[in-house]
């Protein structure tokens, strides 16, 4: 499922509120919640999951072409970490 | 403090001016949507920010941390996020974490 369907989707199950503000809504949700990601900020989200960064130490990388070493420097990736409704209801066994 | 569904449900309100009723309800379908995809076993592809996938795990030996005894983990199917490259950059120089 694209987030274009997924609009679509919540659209149709919320006939009381305007397409466009279905839409609107859910790209600001997603944007709001790269814009807090970037300030270094978790987002916790009970029964769904939470987000936050983890960060990578510095490194030296090499470039798989030329097998040359560069220094990578450290950095922060998202991190997700499912919560409790979604583990059990996801795990079918 | 982190980020929770009534505040960004604050934020659509003050942003875009939805009512609040109309906010709050897009942010929990939102995420209940996304639950109820995973669920049916189905790819969720949020582009820009991120894809969450489905992995089938097979059971594999564990053991009891505490009491060292040893316990298999049954087999189990389980969620993953993998960022987008545009999330990625976008996080990769965040500030240090504020302490709480």
């Amino acid at each position: 499922m694209t987030k274009s369907e997924l609009i679509e989707l919540l659209a149709d199950k919320n006939p009381q509120i305007q397409l466009k503000d279905v839409e609107l809504g859910i790209k600001e949700l997603l944007e709001y919640m790269a814009h807090s990601l970037a300030n270094n900020e978790r987002i916790e989200i009970r029964g769904f999951g939470s987000f936050s960064l983890h960060y990578r130490e510095p490194r030296v990388g090499r470039n798989p072409k030329t097998g040359e070493s560069v220094q990578l420097e450290g950095k922060y990736v998202p991190h997700f970490k499912p919560g409790k409704e979604l583990r059990e209801r996801v795990n079918i066994f | 403090m982190a980020l929770t569904k009534a505040e960004i449900a604050e934020h659509l309100f003050l942003k875009l001016g939805l009512n609040k009723k109309d906010a709050k309800d897009i942010v929990e379908a939102f995420f209940e949507e996304i639950r109820q995809t995973l669920e049916d076993g189905e790819q969720v592809k949020l582009s820009g920010f991120g894809n969450f996938d489905l992995r089938t795990k097979n059971e594999r030996p564990g053991r009891n941390p505490k009491t060292g005894e040893d316990i298999p983990i049954s087999a189990r199917r389980v969620v993953t996020f993998r960022p987008g490259q545009k999330l990625k950059n976008r996080v990769e120089n965040a500030p240090p974490a504020q302490e709480e």
